[in-house]
């Protein structure tokens, strides 16, 4: 971030807007926040999403969800890669955008407690875009190892294909903010799924970057929809819309309560990630992938 | 102007409770409507259905005012509105006259009406021949309208007639208010041959519209050309005290599109008869002709009911 280095003049500090639709809106209820740098100084602000965002964002991605999974895995598979080349490119900004920003005393102190080792803001950035690529590869292959042949007793071939939920919505964890959310996004999209994504609620700088890079990195609109803001305020709209078909969240306590009560009337699959350890590579997993896909199952005339 | 007046009126802030009850009156107000090439007997049989109990799950609800169809689906929805268990005030509407375009011979449109309304037809939306008025051949424009209203006039059963503009092709809203005016004139010239059928009919609830659109045509109905005609309905109704209906067709959408209209019909409608209420807020006097509409109202209801926003995949078409 520039520092002012005369005192005749003021910084100007960006107000990030939320990526809807593949444009850029500020929130319809004008709110902003105010993110604080590590010395406890306005760095820029991020608009807090409202409600009516969300319902904005989620119209948006269920416009754009059968025309993405209609698109063959080999294009979804290139625009994945397409997104880790463009971050790739912009790493010294994500950089910037991880390390300008405290994470918050109490929940760095419990993060390093779970995950035993600190991660780099540039460690951080790598393994994003190395995760992207590994999902980028799946696109084509999940439904091979998903999928499969069933014996029957009669003259059918009976087969099983995976074929993506609809529209996901994708909660990002506070920390990692970068790692976090490419890890919860990349293997909903990779099978066609569209998306509304809530960034880290202590750091949302590295989302609505990519937010950035997503809009010039081929991703139709709509299949990624970003919002910033209060999850508190956000997650029992998210529970109890009945057009979102599934979660994909990282939550705790009482969020991860509202999220599984509120699925249980609506029937939207929670998936709800705790204590992960992103850098491992148990977040890299065609059964990451297979719990954002319906099983259809096909009896196919053979002859004898 | 029209524009600029237009747009002031989706700009108030209409909530909650109120909200709820606009969404409910302009779900009464629905000519639920499927004008369709593909259209079955089965398809319509179904809407007719919806328009009984448009949401299952909330038996309270409102019915829709009609349901319009082809002439050759009427008899299906007479017989499906019949079956209904509750007494209800369903019309059936069936556009005739060589819907949509109008380009027919006067005796094929004539039969056409007839045919409607011997099926059962209560209301008819008859098409004015576009290309006749363009040529400035107004008056066979009238004598069209006269001789349509004349057979619904010599029904058995009491039938309103609304005239469809067509105002997508009638390239300005100067034409619009002259056709607005020469068609409410023709209807009320045929009215005047016998006073007191007329006002049995309208103690009935069978009142004469103007309608925007056949929904064939983009642009159908839009806020400045649906003001330019409610200015027409009040000025025939400060010179004459008499009442007619107003019908914008296609191309209204979202609930919210519909409040704006309503706030319009208010606004443009709402302080003539002196009481403080306006007439033309009741199913009688404006109708929304819509399909979509319908179930983003039912949607918006349910959100506004349970706090919880809802799926379009929750509704059914028909």
């Amino acid at each position: 971030m520039p520092t002012n280095t005369t005192t005749d003049r003021l910084d100007i500090l960006k107000t990030y807007k939320l990526f809807i639709d593949g444009k850029f809106p500020r929130s319809e209820s004008g709110r902003t926040t105010t993110i604080l740098n590590s010395k406890g100084q306005p760095l820029a602000y991020t608009s807090r999403a409202s409600r009516k965002d969300l319902r904005e964002a989620v119209e948006s991605a269920r416009r754009a969800q059968a025309t993405w999974a209609s698109s063959t895995a080999y294009l979804r598979a290139q625009i994945i890669y397409r997104i880790a080349e463009m971050l790739e490119g912009r790493r010294a900004e994500l950089i910037e955008s991880i390390h300008s920003v405290a994470a918050p005393i109490a929940k760095s102190a419990k993060k390093s407690k779970s995950s035993g080792k600190s991660l780099t803001p540039a460690a951080e950035v790598a393994f994003s875009i190395d995760r992207l690529v590994h999902y980028a590869g799946w696109a084509d292959k999940f439904s091979q190892v998903l999928g499969c042949n069933n014996p029957v007793a009669g003259p059918h071939y009976n087969f099983t294909v995976p074929e993506p939920t609809g529209v996901v919505a994708v909660i990002a964890p506070d920390q990692p903010p970068l790692l976090g959310l490419v890890s919860l996004l990349a293997p909903v999209i990779c099978s066609g799924n569209a998306t509304v994504l809530i960034s880290s609620q202590t750091n949302p700088l590295p989302a609505v970057l990519l937010g950035e890079i997503l809009a010039t990195s081929d991703v139709p609109a709509g299949v990624v929809n970003i919002l910033t803001g209060d999850h508190a305020e956000l997650i029992p709209f998210i529970a109890g819309h009945r057009d979102i078909d599934a979660v994909h969240g990282a939550a705790s306590g009482d969020s991860a309560t509202t999220l599984r009560a509120g699925s249980a009337e609506n029937i939207k699959r929670v998936v709800i990630r705790d204590s992960i350890e992103y850098t491992s590579s148990e977040c890299e997993s065609a059964w990451w992938i297979e719990p954002f896909v319906e099983m259809k199952t096909i009896w196919h005339p053979a002859s004898a | 102007m029209a524009a600029e007046r237009a747009a002031s009126f989706t700009n108030r802030s209409i909530k909650n409770t109120a909200k709820l009850e606009g969404y409910k009156l302009a779900l009464s107000m629905l000519d639920l409507t499927t004008l369709e090439g593909k259209d079955s007997s089965e398809k319509a049989r179904s809407l007719a259905r919806k328009a009984l109990c448009p949401d299952p799950t909330n038996p309270s609800l409102p019915t829709v005012a009609a349901v319009c169809v082809y002439p050759a689906m009427v008899s299906a929805v007479k017989a499906e509105l019949a079956r209904a268990s509750s007494t209800h005030k369903i019309k059936i509407a069936s556009v005739a006259t060589g819907f949509p375009s109008g380009q027919f011979p006067l005796d094929v449109k004539l039969a056409d009406v007839r045919d409607a309304i011997e099926a059962g037809a209560d209301e008819i939306d008859m098409v004015i021949n576009r290309g006749s008025f363009l040529s400035g051949d107004h008056a066979s424009v009238a004598d069209e309208i006269r001789a349509v209203k004349e057979v619904c006039v010599s029904a058995s059963h009491p039938v309103a007639l609304k005239v469809i503009l067509e105002t997508g092709e009638l390239e300005t809203l100067d034409n619009v208010r002259i056709a607005s005016d020469l068609s409410i004139r023709a209807m009320a010239e045929v009215d005047d041959q016998d006073h007191a059928a007329t006002r049995r009919r309208h103690a009935a609830g069978y009142f004469d519209f103007i309608k925007t659109s056949t929904g064939k045509v983009t642009p159908a109905a839009t806020m400045p050309v649906t003001l330019v005609m409610l200015e027409a309905i009040r000025d025939w109704y400060l010179d004459t005290g008499r009442f007619v209906g107003m019908k914008p067709a296609g191309g209204i959408r979202t609930a919210k599109q519909s409040l704006h209209y309503l706030v319009m019909v208010n606004e443009t409608l709402g302080h003539l008869t002196g009481d403080g209420a306006c007439p033309w807020l009741t199913p009688e006097l404006f109708r929304f002709g819509a399909s979509t509409l319908t179930n983003d109202i039912l949607r918006q209801i349910r959100w506004l009911q349970t706090g919880k926003y809802q799926s379009a995949h929750d509704f059914s078409e028909a």
